[in-house]
């Protein structure tokens, strides 16, 4: 999950990474009012992405009127199809370099990684992939965290010794806040050194892993909403993953792996499918609940049921098929397809209860579905 | 590591309703269950094995190889630990959604004690007519027949998918690695496609990847030294990016682990990509005569 710069920062704070002085404004009128207080600042549009600046979200207001006029022009754009609802106004800083630093999961070594720039900014990314030692990589052990040393390390060299031990200490307390928070990635862009030698954090990235959420309630209650759709949404309440993905093919399929395949191989056989709604692993006993969202989507034309098992039982997940089959009496064609574990249980009780007959390929199954759906759906 | 019929599983979690269906498929196809983890039931017997207070306790009375993990992802890290220095050669770690610190901390565990993790998020390894450790549908002879091709799979329902379809056409298999739907697993395509390269009893293998990181570059870098044919399908050609696709590893974010990336450092290694998994069999049969 992911949290907007407002969201983020207080979290640095708490971890005595220094922050400029801000508030979060839902009007012009708060924005107005904001600026009054804080004196010049920055009026800041609040979405979970990146590239705000660039997108005309981020601009420096001398006066309140000024502040009010941004946050009229900010409150209401589109950024990276985020509607901004809000803004940050914030104390402007005396700049006088910018750096950039994060901390993130890598997989390539299975621990964290610490990232360094002294070429912070807009574009960092763009930088570091012209000039790979623009960024440094430090890989931490995780049972040690990063010594004193690396923190140094990290920054020597670049001319940054005056405001060298802020920086060493932001490092490491960034650290702190990275495994305590269990983030997935910790960014400051810019990380920037004032004009007075100080160590302030302008911005923050911050992605908690989904997986801690049950014990990161605090946090977890503080990060931006998922961009669902209404049936996203209804399908995320009751635990279930389900992505709309605009075809005329539903798919009902158990595991992630074999979701996405089948996903895969109805746009082989020219059909567009219209989500991904996969029941493996604990959520296989939730087949009812997960066909009657996926019927719910008016573009869905024929449906394609194709599991199969291992850990999840087919005759579990297809007998909560035919129930809510039965009781939901849809208007579009099924077709089955069923393997593994269960198999012989699940094909009779499709066979008896729906007097379908369940396709013995899966190739096959898809090209009946994708052929119904084309029939059935406008050109 | 290949599991073997000689070698002494443990199973942490055994007496769960999960643990007790699987231990007993594991038992019944010939797996070498030498005992069992529950701290709350040490001391009784569960399916004919004794039942341990840890993986360390059981190591002193009942040494083991394997350790398999039934365990809910907020206790899966101490389990893992306890595996490690309880003296598994090799922990198979089922759970999904372990929080990735505790991943990474099970990692550093796993380096000091010697033990390879495969996984977390695995369905687990079959040794085809000879053991399972796992959650995969071994015993359904429909699906899992004794062969020469090996299976690798970042899913459990897309390698047993692929796995029947070699079935169905007359291919059967060595041995299946299910390595994980993890960004950070222990065992990595490209680990278990050595391992299969080394194997004797394996002539060919498929390699069933999907969208997300860079398994499958990795792997083809290995597979372009193999003398054995390699065929690959992966999963998610059709997947929007920055969508995580079930799997916590399956996701395309700022252009990397992208469907095309993957399939065109396959083919440059020389490695076979079907368009969908039925076509697997075919090519597999093209390169082994070719071979």
């Amino acid at each position: 999950m992911n949290f907007e710069e407002h969201a983020a920062k207080p979290l640095l704070a708490r971890y005595n990474i220094a922050v400029p002085k801000s508030r979060l404004a839902h009007t012009p009128a708060e924005a107005e009012d904001a600026a009054r207080q804080i004196g010049p600042c920055v009026v800041k549009a609040q979405v979970p992405t990146g590239k705000r600046g660039k997108a005309g979200g981020i601009k420096l207001a001398g006066t309140p009127a000024e502040a009010r006029q941004h946050a009229e022009a900010i409150i209401g754009m589109t950024i990276a199809d985020w509607p901004v609802e809000k803004v940050l106004v914030e104390a402007q800083t005396a700049i006088d370099r910018e750096l950039y630093l994060a901390i993130l999961n890598d997989s390539a070594t299975k621990g964290p990684m610490l990232l360094f720039s002294a070429m912070g900014g807009m574009d960092v990314e763009e930088v570091a992939e012209r000039d790979p030692t623009a960024m440094r990589h430090f890989a931490i052990s995780i049972s040690d965290g990063p010594t004193l040393a690396i923190a140094q390390k990290a920054i020597e060299g670049l001319d940054l010794e005056a405001a060298g031990d802020e920086l060493t200490a932001t490092i490491l307390n960034l650290y702190l806040a990275y495994r305590e928070l269990d983030a997935e990635l910790i960014e400051i862009n810019p990380l920037v050194v004032t004009k007075e030698n100080h160590v302030v954090a302008l911005d923050c990235k911050l992605t908690l892993d989904d997986s801690a959420a049950s014990r990161q309630k605090a946090t977890a209650a503080q990060a931006a909403p998922e961009r669902y759709t209404d049936l996203e949404a209804k399908a995320a309440a009751a635990g279930l993953k389900y992505i709309e993905l605009g075809g005329s093919v539903g798919v009902l399929a158990n595991g992630a792996g074999l979701t996405m395949t089948t996903m895969d191989v109805i746009a082989h056989y020219g059909g567009k499918p219209a989500n991904f709604l996969e029941i493996g692993g604990e959520a296989y006993t939730k087949a009812k609940t997960a066909l009657s969202i996926l019927l719910e989507n008016p573009n869905v034309k024929s449906l394609l049921v194709n599991f199969c098992g291992a850990f999840a039982r087919t005759d579990v997940m297809a007998e909560g098929v035919v129930n809510a089959w039965e009781e939901l009496k849809p208007d579009i064609p099924v077709f089955f397809t069923i393997h593994g574990t269960g198999e012989d249980e699940a094909i009779a009780l499709v066979r008896e209860r729906l007097g379908i007959e369940p396709y013995d390929l899966m190739d096959d199954a898809v090209k009946a579905a994708v052929a119904a759906a084309n029939t059935r759906s406008p050109a | 590591m290949i599991p073997r019929k000689h070698h002494k599983l443990l199973i942490q979690g055994i007496t769960g309703k999960q643990g007790t269906f699987w231990t007993k498929a594991m038992q019944d196809y010939g797996s070498n269950v030498i005992g069992g983890v529950n701290p709350k039931k040490a001391g009784t017997d569960h399916l004919g094995v004794p039942v341990f207070a840890s993986a360390r306790e059981a190591s002193k009375t009942a040494p083991f190889d394997i350790a398999c993990m039934f365990i809910p992802p907020m206790m899966a890290k101490d389990a893992a630990i306890d595996a490690c220095e309880g003296g598994a050669k090799l922990l198979v770690c089922l759970t999904e959604h372990i929080p990735a610190h505790d991943v990474m901390e099970m990692h550093v565990a796993a380096k000091a004690n010697g033990t390879r993790i495969v996984g977390p998020n695995t369905a687990g390894i079959v040794t085809v007519g000879e053991c399972f450790v796992g959650i995969m549908p071994a015993f359904n002879d429909r699906v899992f027949k004794p062969g020469r091709i090996g299976v690798i799979s970042r899913s459990g329902s897309l390698g047993t998918l692929i796995s029947l379809n070699l079935a169905q056409e007359g291919f059967g298999q060595s041995v299946f690695y299910g390595v994980g739907g993890d960004p950070m697993i222990g065992t990595t395509s490209a680990d278990a496609l050595r391992m299969l390269d080394e194997d004797a009893e394996t002539d060919a293998v498929v390699l069933c990847g999907e969208i997300g990181g860079n398994a499958e570059e990795t792997a083809a870098e290995y597979a372009s030294t193999m003398k054995k044919p390699v065929a690959a399908f992966i999963a998610g050609r059709q997947s929007p990016p920055g969508k995580k696709m079930g799997h916590a590893g399956a996701i395309v974010s700022g252009g990397k682990g992208d469907y095309a990336s993957k399939r065109a450092a396959l083919e440059k290694a020389g490695v076979a990509v079907a368009d969908t998994p039925s076509q697997i069999p075919g090519l597999i049969r093209q390169r082994l005569k070719a071979a």
